[in-house]
C-alpha cells in the first residue's frame, strides 16, 4: 500500500476536522488530517470554551437548541476530563424585561433543556459574584470546556486508532480526475517540501477558511465570518456560567474555565481576507468591560489578562448583517449531489458543543460513500483521559500524597496523567509556575501531543497561559523543545515569536498590572537574557 | 473617554495577589525554602496557589503548614503582595483537618499560663525532666530538645496591680499590653519597663483585661478562639485609647498580631486603636528624641549583638530598638545580618518542625558564634527561646537592657 493513500483526507485540525478523523479511525479507515498550521488555532481555540446547554439558541433556534442539550450530555461523559461541569444562569437584570424569562424557560423546555427559575437569592448564594441586583434568575446546565484539550484528545485518539496528522501542512491544491477529487497537494511550512496525499474521499473541515478550500475543489460554499472580540479576566471571580437572560446580544456571557474567566463576546462582519489577523478594537474592549460589569460588578477592578478575537464559520444564508441571527446551525454538504463534484464534503455551521455529532454526520456520508457499513461509536467511546473519574481521584490513584502541580496535571490529562508519571524527580521541576506544569508533562505533549513549538505547548498544557504570560516559563519550555529537537537557533525565534504572541493578547488591555508584569518580562529576556 | 476605550482605574484582589509579576523575590528570600525542599515556597503556595484554589478548593495544599508566618516574603516583595497573610489565610479557609490536642495545648498560652501559676515551681521542675520530656515527644510530638519557658509563681499583673497607686502620681500614662509571656514566665521584663518609662516621669497601666493576643492560636487554625480574643481585646485598648493613652508593648510579635494580625486575617477592625499601639523602644526612643533624659549609670559594659525578629522588620521598627540601644553609653553594639531564628512561636516545639527550625535558625547561630556577644538583644521572646537553647547566649529584651544601664 502506498504511504500517501488513505481513504479519507480531512483538511482542517479544528475541532470539527480532529473530531470527524477520530470517528472516521475508530470505524476502521485510514485517516489522515492536514493542518496549515497547529490544532485548534481558528474558531476552535478562540472562543469562550462554553459547552452550551443549549438554552441561548433556545428561543431563536430551537433546532440547534435540542442539538446542544444532547450533545451536552454526550460529552460530559466521554470528554469528562475537559469539562468543568459548573452549571450556568440565566439573569434578569432590572433594565431587562423580565416577561422574556418565561418565554425562554418555556422554549428551554421544548428543546428538553432543564431550567428551573430560581429566587435571586438563592442565585446570588449560588453565584457570589452575579450582580446582586438581579430581578430573575434561570439555572440551566452549562458549562465550560477546554476547547484545546478537547481538540488534542480528539487528536490523540485518532492516531491510537491508527491516524496520520501532518500540521503545519498547507493544502496548495485538490487533486481531480474530471470531476473526481482524488486528493491533495500540499506544502510542508516548516520543512518546504511538497507532497501529494491520495484519498478517495477529502473532507473540508476547515471552518472559516473552507470557502479557500472549496473554491480548490471548483465549488463554491459563502461563509458569513463574524469576527467575535472577547477579554480574559486573571482569576476566577465566578463558578457558575452567568448569562444575561435576553435577546443574545453583545458581551452578554461570563464563562469560569481553568483559572480564569472570560467575558464575550462581540460580533461583526469581517471580510474574508482579515480573518487570519483579527485584531480587538479599543471600541470593543469598552464594549466587553461595559458589559461584563452588569454580569458581575466585580469585573470593573478585575485584573485582565489578555484580549483576543476568533472567526465564527458561519455560513452566510441571509442578508442579517451582524451574523447575530445565522443559525448554529450544522451544514453538512455532499457536493457529489450538489455540485456534482465527486469524493468531496464540506462540513461546517455548527459550534463547539455540537462538534461530535458534526463528525458524526460527515463521517457517516463517508462511510456511505465508501460503502461501509459501521456504527458511529464516538457518543459512547470515552476520549483518552476521559475513562476514569474526577482528577483528584485519578490523582490519587497514581500518587500517595498528589501535590498542587500533580493535581493541576490530572485535572488537564485525565487518566492520561499516569504517563507522566516516571521515577525521575526531574520531571516534577516546574516549568510553569501561574498553572503548575511540569516538565514531565511538557515532555508528554512534545512526545505524544505532536507539539513542536511553544505556542503548540501552550495550547496542549496552558503552559504561558497564566499571569505571567511566559516571564519565566517561555524560556524553560524552549530548553526542553531545544532538546528534543537538537537545535537551539530555531527555539530562540520561537520565543520571540511566542512573546510577541502573548503581547498581543496584552496589548489591547495593557494598562495596571498586566503592563507592569510585561514590562517586566521585557526586562527578563531583552536585558537580562538579551533576546 | 475621549480616546475611545475604557480603562479601569484600579484594579484589587485578596491579599493583593494579582499584583505578583512573580519576580520570585519571595522565594529568593523565603528562609524555610532554603531548607525544606516539601514547602512550594511563597509564591506558589501564595499568589500562584490562590488562582488554583479559587478555580477549586481541591488545590489547597496541605504543605502550606511548612510556612512559618516570618513574613519575610512581604518585606521583600515590590509589589506589596500580602504573601504570608495570602498562605494563612488559605490555612484558615481550607484546611478542614480538626487541630490535634497538641496544637491546642501549645497554642492556649493564656490558660496554661493560669493553670500552672499556683504550681509553677512543680510545673517547672517537671516540665525539665528528661523523663517529661520523652514522654511529650513520644505522645504530643512536641520535640524533646525543646524547653518549656519557667512559669512564674506570681504574675505581673499581680505585681503591677499592687503599685497602682504609686504609677498613678505620674502626670503622663501610659497602657502596657504586656502579653502571656510577661505575665505568666518573665514578669521582670515588665518590672524592666516600669522602671525605665517611671525614670522619663511615665506611669504605667494595665489595660482593662487584655488576653492573649492569639497569634499562636492562629497559627494552629483555632479561628473562633482567636477571634474572640481580638474582638475582646480591641475592645479594652479602645477603652484605654479613647481615654488618651498610647499603648507600649513589649513583645513584636503581639504587636503585629494587635496592628495588623487581627483585619488581615481574622477581620476584627481595629483601625481606631491600631496607630496607638507602639513598642516601647519606639516610644521610648521618640521620647529621648524630643529631649527626654535617661540617668546612665557610668560604669555600664556590655557586648550586644542585636537580632532583629522578623516581626520586627515587618514592622519596620527595628530601627527603633538599634537606635536605642546605641543610645546607651558602654554598650557595644553589633548589628547581626537579618536572618529568621527558626522558631516561630509554637512551630519549632513540633517535632516534624524541629530540623527545619534548627536548620532555618544556623545562619544567625553561626553569626553569633564567630562574634561571641556577651549579650543578645532581641524583642521577641520566642527569639529568645531559641537563640538560649541553640547557642547557649543569654537573651534581653532592649528594654532589660536599658533597664540595667539605668542609675
Amino acid at each position: 500500500m502506498n504511504p500517501n493513500e488513505f481513504d479519507v483526507i480531512i483538511i482542517g485540525g479544528g475541532i470539527t476536522g480532529a473530531g470527524t478523523q477520530r470517528d472516521c479511525a475508530m470505524r476502521g479507515l485510514r485517516t489522515l488530517l492536514v493542518d496549515r498550521s497547529d490544532i485548534a488555532t481558528g474558531a476552535t481555540g478562540r472562543n469562550h470554551g462554553l459547552l452550551h446547554s443549549g438554552a441561548r439558541y433556545a428561543v431563536n433556534d430551537p433546532e440547534s437548541a435540542a442539538e446542544c442539550i444532547r450533545e451536552n450530555m454526550i460529552l460530559r461523559r466521554v470528554a469528562a476530563h475537559c469539562i468543568d461541569e459548573s452549571d450556568g444562569l440565566f439573569v434578569t437584570l432590572p433594565e431587562d424585561d423580565l416577561d422574556y424569562q418565561k418565554s425562554f424557560v418555556q422554549a428551554c423546555r421544548d428543546a428538553g433543556i432543564r431550567a428551573d427559575i430560581i429566587d435571586p437569592d438563592l442565585a446570588r448564594r449560588l453565584e457570589p459574584a452575579v450582580n446582586p441586583d438581579i430581578i430573575g434568575a434561570v439555572r440551566v446546565p452549562d458549562c465550560s470546556v477546554d476547547p484545546f484539550r478537547l481538540c488534542a484528545a480528539n487528536m490523540l485518539d485518532a492516531k491510537l486508532h491508527g491516524g496520520q496528522v501532518r500540521l503545519q501542512t498547507e493544502v496548495t491544491g485538490i487533486i481531480k480526475e474530471g470531476n473526481t477529487v482524488k486528493g491533495i497537494r500540499t506544502h510542508n511550512r516548516n520543512t518546504g517540501e511538497d507532497l501529494d496525499f491520495y484519498a478517495p474521499i477529502v473532507v473540508n473541515a476547515s471552518g472559516v477558511w473552507g470557502q479557500e478550500i472549496a473554491q480548490m475543489a471548483g465549488v463554491k460554499v459563502g461563509m458569513f465570518p463574524a469576527k467575535g472580540s472577547l477579554l480574559i479576566f486573571a482569576h476566577r471571580v465566578n463558578n457558575m456560567v452567568i448569562n444575561r437572560c435576553r435577546k443574545p446580544s453583545n458581551a452578554d456571557i461570563l464563562v469560569p474555565g481553568d483559572t480564569v474567566c472570560i467575558v464575550g463576546t462581540t460580533s461583526s462582519r469581517i471580510p474574508l481576507e482579515e480573518c487570519r489577523n483579527v485584531a480587538v478594537t479599543p471600541d470593543e474592549v469598552t464594549l466587553l468591560i461595559t458589559e461584563g460589569i452588569k454580569l458581575a460588578p466585580r469585573l470593573s477592578s478585575t485584573r485582565i489578562l489578555r484580549a483576543y478575537a476568533g472567526v465564527r464559520p458561519l455560513v452566510s444564508a441571509d442578508d442579517d448583517p451582524s451574523g447575530r441571527n445565522i443559525s448554529r446551525g450544522i451544514v453538512c454538504l455532499d457536493h457529489e449531489t450538489r455540485d456534482g463534484i465527486k469524493g468531496f464534503i464540506t462540513i461546517t455551521g455548527g459550534k463547539l458543543t455540537s462538534y461530535r455529532l458534526m463528525a458524526e454526520m460527515a463521517t457517516d456520508m463517508v462511510c456511505k460513500k465508501l460503502g461501509i457499513d459501521k456504527a458511529c461509536e464516538t457518543a459512547i467511546t470515552p476520549l483518552p483521559g476521559s475513562e476514569e473519574g474526577s482528577y483528584e481521584e485519578v490523582a490519587k490513584k497514581i500518587w500517595e500524597n498528589p501535590t498542587v502541580a500533580q493535581k493541576a496535571a490530572a485535572a488537564r490529562m485525565g487518566s492520561r496523567v499516569a504517563r507522566i508519571r516516571s521515577g525521575d524527580r526531574r520531571d516534577e521541576a516546574l516549568i510553569c509556575e501561574c498553572e503548575q506544569v511540569s516538565m514531565g508533562e511538557i515532555n508528554a505533549a512534545i512526545d505524544r501531543l505532536e507539539a513542536s513549538t511553544l505556542t503548540d505547548l501552550r495550547r496542549r498544557t496552558r503552559v504561558g497561559m497564566g499571569t505571567c504570560q511566559g516571564e519565566f516559563c517561555a524560556c524553560r519550555a524552549a530548553g526542553l523543545l531545544a532538546k528534543a529537537h537538537g537545535c537551539i537557533e530555531k527555539e530562540r525565534a520561537d520565543i520571540d515569536f511566542f512573546l510577541q504572541e502573548r503581547w498581543k493578547g496584552n496589548f489591547p488591555i495593557g494598562w495596571g498590572d498586566t503592563l507592569r508584569e510585561a514590562e517586566y518580562t521585557q526586562w527578563v529576556y531583552k536585558h537580562v537574557l538579551g533576546i | 473617554m475621549d480616546n475611545g476605550i475604557k480603562f479601569q482605574e484600579y484594579t484589587e484582589s485578596t491579599y493583593n495577589f494579582e499584583e505578583c509579576t512573580k519576580c520570585t523575590v519571595c522565594t529568593a528570600f523565603c528562609p524555610v525554602l532554603q531548607v525544606n525542599p516539601l514547602y512550594p515556597g511563597p509564591k506558589q503556595a501564595g499568589p500562584d496557589g490562590e488562582r488554583l484554589r479559587l478555580r477549586d478548593p481541591n488545590f489547597f495544599d496541605e504543605s502550606l503548614k511548612y510556612c512559618l508566618n516570618c513574613k519575610r516574603c512581604e518585606v521583600w516583595c515590590p509589589s506589596e503582595v500580602k504573601v504570608a497573610d495570602l498562605i494563612q489565610s488559605a490555612r484558615l479557609q481550607y484546611d478542614t483537618t480538626p487541630p490535634k490536642l497538641r496544637d491546642r495545648l501549645l497554642a492556649s498560652t493564656d490558660f496554661m499560663g493560669k493553670l500552672a501559676r499556683p504550681v509553677a515551681p512543680v510545673v517547672n521542675a517537671v516540665t525539665g525532666l528528661p523523663l517529661a520530656k520523652t514522654a511529650m515527644d513520644v505522645m504530643l510530638k512536641i520535640d524533646r530538645h525543646r524547653t518549656f519557658p519557667k512559669y512564674s509563681a506570681s504574675s505581673f499583673e499581680f505585681w503591677l496591680k499592687r503599685r497602682r497607686k504609686e504609677q498613678a502620681v505620674f502626670s503622663e500614662q501610659v497602657a502596657y499590653y504586656h502579653g502571656c509571656y510577661v505575665n505568666y514566665n518573665y514578669p521582670q521584663l515588665g518590672k524592666d519597663l516600669v522602671k525605665v518609662l517611671n525614670a522619663l516621669g511615665v506611669g504605667v497601666q494595665l489595660l482593662d483585661g487584655e488576653k492573649c493576643c492569639g497569634i499562636a492560636l492562629i497559627s494552629n487554625r483555632l479561628t473562633k478562639e482567636a477571634t474572640k480574643n481580638a474582638k475582646h481585646n480591641v475592645s479594652v485598648l479602645s477603652k484605654a485609647v479613647e481615654s488618651g493613652l498610647k499603648v507600649v508593648t513589649t513583645s513584636s510579635t503581639c504587636t503585629l498580631t494587635l496592628r495588623e494580625e487581627y483585619p488581615s486575617l481574622l477581620g476584627v477592625d481595629n483601625s481606631a486603636v491600631k496607630d496607638s499601639i507602639l513598642m516601647a523602644t519606639r516610644y521610648i526612643y521618640e521620647k529621648l528624641e524630643q529631649g527626654a533624659k535617661l540617668p546612665f549609670r557610668a560604669d555600664f559594659h556590655k557586648r550586644v549583638a542585636y537580632h532583629t525578629p522578623c516581626h520586627m522588620q515587618r514592622l519596620g521598627w527595628g530601627i527603633f530598638s538599634e537606635k536605642l540601644l546605641r543610645m546607651i553609653p558602654g554598650l557595644e553594639l553589633t548589628v547581626l545580618d537579618s536572618a529568621c531564628c527558626g522558631i516561630s512561636g509554637t512551630y519549632g516545639f513540633k517535632k516534624e518542625n524541629y530540623e527545619t527550625s534548627q536548620a532555618i535558625g544556623e545562619q544567625l547561630f553561626s553569626q553569633l558564634r564567630a562574634i561571641q556577644p556577651e549579650v543578645v538583644a532581641c524583642d521577641c521572646e520566642t527569639c529568645k527561646w531559641q537563640i538560649e537553647m541553640s547557642t547557649g547566649f543569654p537573651v534581653m529584651n532592649p528594654i532589660s537592657l536599658l533597664a540595667e544601664a539605668l542609675c
